[in-house]
Order: C-alpha cells, then structure tokens, then sequence
C-alpha cells in the first residue's frame, strides 16, 4: 500500500480533510494491496455526501504494528464490488447497499443484512432496490438433499436469528445465517432530536457487551473533546472490562458442557458466572455494568472495602471456576465432542477477518488489548492468548486461558489502585474532527468511528460489534458438520445477536 | 470419577433460599424508588430533565416515577442527591397492572390479582415460553441464570419450555422490534388458552430508550395483553423470580 492513504491510531483525533478522497480505482488497489499485506478490515461503511454521493470510509488495521489506515472515495449509485477478491468485507458491503443504496456490482450474495428501511431516498433505480436484493436462501438441490430452518424464535432463553441449514442426511452442506429480528435502529437515531442519550444505547448496543461498547464509546468521545481520563479511572475501567470478560467466558464454558450434556461443570460455571456478574454489580450496584463507564471516567470508585472484597472473591471463584473447568479436560467424553468439531482453518479466519476468540482459536495474534492498547491497557499488557487448532475444543481453551489472564490482570491492578480522582471534566468535542476507538470487548474487537461536523456536535458514528465480523465464521465452521453439532459449534462461537443487528 | 465427586465436595451446595433478604444484594443496587413526599424542598425539575426516558412526571399534581420507563441508571437520585427520588434496595418490583408501576409519594392501591380461574387451572405448575424481540441479552441472561442451581426455578414448579404448545405463558423481553413482531404473534397465539403474558424489563413494558424509534413498539402491550410487569434494566433475577413466584402465589 502506498502513501495515498491516511496512517493513524486509535483514540487519536484526525481533521477530516486530511482523509483524501481518492479515486475508485485507486482507492480498491490500495484496499486490495493492504489486504495482501496484512491489514484487515476493522470497519467499511458509507457517509452520505452532497449530490447524492456517497463517501465510503475503509478503516483498515495493521495488527502487528498497531496503527490504522484509513482510505476514502466517493461514488454515486454503484462500484465495482471488493468482495469477490477480498471475502472478508462481503457483509459491509451488503449493509452500505442496504442503508444507502449503493451498489457493489458483481457481489456475489446481495441481501438485506437487517431487512430495514433505507436510511435515506435509495439512488438505485434499475429495476429498484428490491429486485437486486436476492431474498432467498441459498440451496443445494438433489434427489437426497433437505433443507432445515431454525428460529427466529429458539427453544431457550436467547435472542431470535434465523439458521437455514442445507443438509445430506444429517451432514450440513451449507448454512446461511439470516439476522435483523432484533434491529433497534441505534446508529441512525444516535444523536438525532428524539434520541436517548447516547451512552444508554451503547450500554444495550449488546446488553452482555455493556463495558465493551461503552469503553469503545467514551474513548472516542474523549478523543475528540481531548479530555484526559484520570489514571484511576482507567484502571478501574480495565478492572470492569476484565470482569466482564471472564463472567462471559466462564458462563460460555458452562454452556458449551451444557450442550454435550456433561452436567457437572455445566451447573459449576452456570453459578459461578453469576458470582461474576454480582462482582461486577458490587462495583457499579448493576449486574452487567450499567452506570459506571461514562465520558470522562468513571461514575463509580473501587473504594477499600470494595477492592478488598473482589480481590478476596475473586480468589475464591477462581478457585472454582479452576476446579469445574479441569473436569472439562480431564473427561475424555468432552475433549473427544470438543476436538476437531467446528473447524476453521486460519487461512479462512484471515479471509473472513474473523476477531476476538474466534480469531486467537485459529491461531491469529489478534488481540486489541495488545495490539491496539488504550486506557490502562497501554501500561499493563495482557499477552494474547492463543490455541491453532481452529475447532470447538480452541474456542473452549482460549476461554480458559483468558480467564486465568484475566484472573491475574485483575488481582494485580486491585492490589494497589492508583490513586487521585475517578473523573474529569469533559471539554466541549472539537469540530471537523474523526475518531477511531477499538476495545477488545470479551467476544472479541469492536470498532466505534466517530465524526464531528463542522459546527460541533457527533453528526456520524458507526458501530462494528466483533459478531459482524464472526456470524459468517460460524457458518463456516458447520460446513460438513452434522446438524446436531450446530448447537455446540453455535455456543463456542456465542455471537451477539443484537450486537450484530444493532 | 473420584475427581467428579471430589470436585462434587468441593463446589457445595449453593442454591440461594427464596424469598432473600435485601442482604444479599450489593450495597449500590438500585432497587423500588420511593418519591419523597414535597420533595424534600427540591424543585423537582432537574430530575424530571435528566431523567433518560421521561420517567418522573407529575400525575394530578403529585410527583410520580414510572418504574415501567425507569433504566434504574440514577441520575435523578444523583441530580439532587436523592431529595425527590431515592432508591432503596427494595427488588420486588412485579405488578399485575400497568398503573401499578407509577409510583407516588403516598402509598398505591392493591395492584390486582391474577383472574382465579387461570391460576386454579394453573395449579402447582407453570410452563413458560421465552421471546426476546429486540431485547439485549441483559434480561435474557438474568431469566437464564434462575435455571442454575442459584436460583433452580424448577423448585417452585417454574419451568421455561421448548415449544409454545406446552406454555402457560409468554415471557417477553425486548421493545418488540418491527422486525420480531411476526414472530411474537405467532408464538403468542401458538399457545394454548388460557395464557399469560409477561413483559420483563424496561424496553419490553414501554418500549424503554428505543421507545422513539421507528424501527421498534412500545413495548408489549401496545401489541397484546400483559398479565405481569416486571421491571428493571434489566431486573435483578430476584426481581424476576419474586415475579414469576407471585403468579403461583396468586
């Protein structure tokens, strides 16, 4: 990739005129090139420009070297779809289709991604929108082929997502993934007259996700206000980002037991995931981290009991979660379900730009917390952990080896907190400017951009929720699996539904 | 398998007793908000305007908070430092009517009872179908957790069921997106009557922060009937099991 693009960092404020607007061609080699290079896409989406243009915005990360790229050009009703040579934003581009109408020419599965209103009067007028949106499923035909659908409503407590699955007998050839059930319509209410206030709806963006997203959120809106966060607060935020992380993943391991029906750590983690949670909810009085992560700090202070309480806690689930889980590995039943079901291989996980656990299962170093630090993440690493076999059992030993990570992270920040105030005032956002903010939420990368107007105020922001990236992973994954493995395959995966439909 | 018991030993017995006492919730938990009678002397604007959803209002002059709009983030108790609003730590929250949620200064009416027919019919057994349409995985989790052995719902007769044709009930959670809507139809009228239906959560009674927005309902009672509100962003499991527990209870 050549020089025509914009290099930044996260959290770091860019004038938007800096983005050059380049020409298509140009702009798709570049994207192409970065690609082959490494860089993946960490967001692509579309911002409607004057004369009915449409400005596309590629936020390119370059992992290893933890810096961004980020390359514009604008176009009008159509271009040339990157898909075909790049798989990995197939999904983008069905959502700047589907919110703007603009046509990625040649996508090879145009469809709705959420199946709602256009954002604005769409510009397509060839045979209209509806006609090029391919609606159906994708089917394998044959005298011994059968076609099963799942949802949108499931037989638990969980959020609706439709699952068309293409079988041979019991063999999955094909699963297509069809969401937007639970499209709330945030990114285009956002800051509008009649929105709530913002940090609400990232609170519930993807309500298990609470920390994550809102972390993701007050750092680019800090960025923009340049409002430096007290050193406490952003240990205590990285304190509430880890526990986050390891109530999910403990509750993730007690439910993929659950699905192969071994009981005992099934129960263990389903308990000692509240346990987690209530952690959390001694901090902030909230079980999934409402209230506390707000812009500039934090609402909320570990004082000395408090901290003294979770780090006693702490010790004492982790000893519990420790137990339950090395039942998991010592039971030959759950390695043998576990082991080589739900494969993918790391080639396709680059492909598809898989993030979070999915990614590290595959054997990626993919990590925001170390790639891309911000907060407190900047002066204490959390190494990525990794594990190359690319299936279930992966998935399940990240989990584990996240969790003792996290276990330690934790109890060594609380041993001593820093300490000063928990806030600082916010000064007023500057104009004109553009953000981008990662966290390394416990499922994995999201991705908030975040864009001044001329005259003050947020006029754009974009959520990337890491399942946006990891729906199709799974999909992948149950290809050649037998349908009674997609319960399991689904729960090592464990994606947002309302992450992804927002 | 001297490693499972072993292991068995260790982990104890740990089903919480029910009901619990407010000792067992955490020292910030916000729970039931009470409206302080005059207000403590505070002009009660400031918490009206930063209240996120337009929960505190005034109903025939009294002031009045909302526990069916209410997120329980605070920022009222905050504002003016609890003088209109506190919140004690008071989770059982579940009410039969609608009306029942708005709280006043002075002590509400008898929120209802569930028609005795149906909890004759009911007996000592309740099964319950989930849909969540448009809600965060935040009430979901905290519906979810009552089937570990914290809570072990199926002590009380409680059970969430696969398929709506075994239901008694429909627990809903979510503002109903436009786009689930179908969907909650079809479970609802899948059941067979005599049948309940109950909105947990903020979004699901009134429709919460996405009451606004296009893409979504105010909530479930703005599509079908609710026999049970139970509200919080999200409610604690408590608050949720204390709910479902006063259905049986009648």
């Amino acid at each position: 990739m050549g020089d025509n693009s914009l290099k930044t960092r996260i959290c770091q404020p860019i004038d938007v005129n800096s983005i050059d607007c380049l020409a298509f061609k140009e702009f798709k080699d570049s994207v192409l090139d970065g690609f082959l290079k490494g860089f993946r896409a960490a967001a692509f989406f579309g911002l409607p420009a004057d004369n009915g243009q449409v400005r596309l915005i590629m936020i390119l990360a370059c992992d290893r070297q933890g810096y961004l790229r980020i390359l514009s050009t604008m176009v009008k009703d159509s271009y040339p779809c990157l898909t075909t040579q790049a798989p990995q934003v197939h999904l983008f581009e069905r959502e700047i289709f589907e919110q703007l109408g603009v046509y990625p020419k040649g996508h090879p599965w145009l469809k709705p991604v959420r199946s709602h209103v256009p954002y604005q009067p769409q510009t397509v007028t060839a045979g209209g929108r509806d006609s090029l949106l391919g609606v159906d499923f994708f089917k394998v035909q044959g005298m011994e082929t059968h076609e099963v659908g799942v949802g949108p409503v499931h037989a638990g407590i969980i959020e609706p997502g439709h699952f068309r699955f293409q079988c041979h007998g019991e063999q999955v050839l094909h699963l297509e993934v069809l969401l937007g059930y639970q499209h709330r319509g945030i990114e285009s209410m956002l800051f509008t007259k009649d929105a709530s206030p913002a940090i609400h709806y990232m609170e519930t963006a993807a309500g298990d996700t609470s920390i994550g997203h809102c972390l993701a959120y007050c750092q680019a809106i800090e960025a923009l206000s340049a409002c430096e966060v007290p050193l406490r607060a952003q240990v205590i935020r990285a304190v509430m980002l880890e526990l986050e992380r390891l109530a999910n993943h403990t509750g993730d391991l007690g439910a993929m037991a659950a699905d192969i029906g071994y009981l005992p750590a099934s129960s263990y983690c389903g308990r000692l995931r509240g346990d987690l949670l209530n952690m959390t909810a001694l901090v902030c009085g909230n079980r999934f981290g409402r209230n506390i992560i707000r812009p500039g700090g934090s609402a909320f202070d570990i004082d000395e009991p408090i901290r003294t309480e979770i780090r006693k806690r702490l010790k004492s689930v982790f000893s519990d979660v420790s137990n339950a889980v090395s039942l998991m590995w010592s039971s030959p039943m759950v390695v043998d379900r576990f082991d080589e079901t739900g494969f993918v291989s790391q080639q396709t996980a680059v492909e598809l730009g898989l993030v979070g656990v999915s990614a590290r299962a595959c054997g990626i170093e993919r990590d925001a917390r170390f790639d891309f630090p911000a907060g407190a993440f900047r002066f204490f690493h959390i190494p990525p952990s990794n594990y190359s076999s690319g299936d279930v059992f992966a998935r399940a030993f990240v989990r584990w080896l996240e969790i003792q990570r996290s276990v330690e992270f934790i109890l060594e920040r609380l041993r001593c907190l820093p300490k000063g105030p928990i806030m600082s005032d916010m000064p007023p956002i500057k104009n004109g400017k553009a953000v981008v903010s990662l966290v390394e939420g416990w499922r994995g990368e999201i991705c908030h951009f975040a864009l001044s107007g001329e005259k003050g105020g947020i006029v754009n922001y974009k959520i990337t929720d890491p399942s946006f990236h990891n729906w199709t992973g799974l999909a992948v994954a149950c290809r050649g699996e037998e349908i009674s493995n997609f319960p399991l395959c689904n729960k090592s995966f464990n994606l947002s539904y309302c992450g992804h439909d927002l | 398998m001297f490693k499972t018991i072993r292991a068995r030993l260790k982990q104890g017995y740990r089903t919480a007793p029910f009901p619990a006492g407010i000792s067992v919730l955490p020292q910030r938990y916000l729970g039931k908000p009470i409206v302080n009678p005059g207000h403590l002397g505070c002009d009660r604007q400031a918490c009206v305007d930063t209240c996120p959803t337009g929960a505190i209002g005034s109903v025939g002059g009294r002031t009045v908070i909302d526990l069916g709009k209410c997120i329980y983030c605070g920022a009222c108790q905050k504002t003016c430092g609890g003088r209109v609003v506190t919140f004690t730590r008071d989770y059982r929250m579940a009410c039969r009517q609608r009306q029942g949620l708005i709280v006043s200064d002075e002590p509400m009416p008898d929120t209802g009872q569930i028609r005795d027919r149906i909890r004759h019919i009911f007996g000592k057994s309740f099964k319950l179908r989930h849909v969540s349409a448009g809600g965060c995985n935040a009430c979901e989790s905290d519906i979810n957790v009552l089937g570990t052995l914290s809570y072990d719902l199926g002590r009380f007769g409680i059970q969430f069921t696969a398929s709506p044709r075994h239901a008694d009930g429909l627990v809903v959670t979510g503002p109903v997106t436009n786009n689930m809507r179908l969907a909650l139809e079809k479970t609802y009228r899948a059941i067979p009557s005599p049948r309940l239906v109950i909105a947990v959560g903020a979004c699901a009674i009134s429709g919460g922060i996405y009451v606004n927005h296009a893409e979504s309902n105010k909530g479930v009672d703005s599509i079908m009937p609710v026999d049970l509100y139970i509200p919080g962003c999200p409610p604690h499991p408590l608050t949720i099991l204390d709910g479902l527990v006063s259905i049986m209870r009648g």
